[in-house]
């Protein structure tokens, strides 16, 4: 039988200085990454929520092409989220997966942006918001294609393709729907008024998206923001809507401080495994 | 992003042992669920398979593609009633997978089944699955699952399914 290992004097220093945390007994693990943790935390959340609202709208679309186009942007955003969450989970370390992260958190600690959460309204409001998102989307999956963190870059890879249809199709229903009668009209610059103050969020560069963005890891969100205004506004235009004027920034999604949405969105989508802990499909 | 278009499927299928070659006829019979007519070695998504560490590596079409778990498991399934129950199963992401890995046999039997298979690069026309038309026209960017969309011929008024270039 092999004898209990020798206490080594830099044990016992470690042992005095983390009185309590057990470290005597084991070797202290690697402290997780926190950082990557929250920021693909962002990444998951914003597809999650988004995909969770698209898929609210299964079943009730204007007409049935419509319905598999939205159910099919909502799928694509739940794989994007299931591999993010998934990755935050394991950075993590302390045993949550995708599904931990998705059904077993609450409001505060869900990190995705205002945009994604707002209700869906009518057509036009829902297609405005998926145009504002997606055209952001894409541009950040492009630049994080080449992120030093190796699956950030593949599911952004993966993803992008799947994401450039998101931008084209909500685009088409902008031009289509500004550019048509005057309700139709009316609705689409109803929809993007009402979404059009959560967009300098996506842009806001705080201290943990400045800490990505020096590693390497995630995008430094200010050198893409005149691409995107310039995108926005051509398709804008070509709809004959007008941008409504820039408003004091609304933010606080990233540090969980949600509006009165995501908290109703969540009952929906949190239903099941909350009341049925163990269902399994 | 540059397309990836090099099939290291394919690369790595030459490449592989006696051993090897009897694991992928063995996915060559896993049908695709949702499109069963093609393998998952027609689509392209068998990456790798090394007989010497006992590995097959998988890579999903789509992000969200519900399929994907489905599939593993049925591998798994083959795998284990071949005798290779050793032979573990992985995934892999990246390089993401791309249309232009389905193989020529994998595009004849998709236009057999009905289904228009993905345009080449730079190709613009559709062609009918049905009558052979060029004359069709896209209904919906989205069809029944992500990776098609529903068109329509205007000479023989049949709707199909083109799966969709990725």
């Amino acid at each position: 039988m092999p004898s209990l290992p020798p206490i080594r004097p830099e044990d016992e220093v470690r042992a005095r200085e983390r009185r309590g945390t057990g470290a005597f007994d084991a070797p202290a693990a690697d402290e997780p990454d926190l950082s990557l943790f929250e920021y693909a935390l962002r990444l998951g959340d914003d597809s999650l929520i988004l995909g969770q609202r698209l898929a609210e709208w299964t079943g009730h679309a204007p007409s049935v092409e419509v319905d598999l186009s939205l159910a099919n942007m909502a799928l694509d955003l739940v794989g994007q989220a299931t591999h993010f969450l998934n990755y935050a989970g394991a950075v993590e370390g302390r045993g949550r997966d995708g599904d931990q992260l998705a059904f077993h958190r609450d409001v505060l600690d869900f990190r995705n942006c205002l945009l994604v959460e707002q209700p869906n309204g009518d057509f036009a409001q829902t297609m405005a918001r998926q145009f504002l998102f997606s055209t952001w989307q894409k541009m950040l999956f492009d630049h994080l294609t080449r992120s030093k963190d190796e699956m950030v870059a593949a599911v952004a890879a993966k993803a992008v393709k799947e994401v450039s249809y998101h931008e084209e199709l909500s685009a088409e229903w902008v031009i289509r729907l500004g550019d048509g009668t005057e309700e139709s009209r009316q609705r689409m610059q109803d929809g993007f008024d009402w979404n059009w103050r959560f967009v300098p969020e996506l842009f806001d560069m705080d201290e943990l998206a400045r800490e990505a963005a020096m590693r390497g890891i995630g995008a430094d969100l200010t050198i893409l923001r005149d691409v995107y205004h310039a995108k926005v506004r051509s398709v804008v235009e070509e709809a004959t809507l007008v941008l409504p004027s820039d408003q004091r920034p609304i933010l606080g999604g990233r540090r969980g401080h949600h509006s009165e949405h995501l908290g109703h969105l969540l009952c929906v989508m949190q239903f099941l495994p909350r009341t049925y802990p163990d269902a399994t499909w | 992003m540059v397309a990836a278009a090099v099939d290291h499927g394919a690369e790595n299928r030459a490449a592989g042992g006696r051993q090897s070659e009897a694991i992928w006829a063995v996915l060559e019979a896993v049908p695709d669920p949702e499109i069963p007519v093609v393998s998952v070695v027609d689509l392209g998504i068998v990456r790798e398979v090394d007989a010497q560490s006992g590995r097959v590596v998988l890579t999903p079409t789509y992000t969200g593609c519900p399929a994907t778990l489905v599939i593993e498991n049925m591998v798994r399934g083959a795998l284990d009633e071949a005798g290779f129950v050793d032979v573990r199963i992985e995934t892999t992401l990246s390089p993401p997978w791309t249309t232009d890995w389905i193989s020529d046999v994998g595009k004849r039997k998709l236009r057999d089944y009905g289904i228009a298979p993905p345009r080449g690069r730079g190709e613009r026309s559709v062609e009918c699955p049905q009558c052979g038309s060029a004359e069709t026209q896209e209904i919906s960017r989205f069809g029944s699952t992500p990776c098609k969309a529903l068109w329509r011929c205007c000479s023989c008024a049949e709707p199909f399914d083109l799966f969709k270039c990725h």
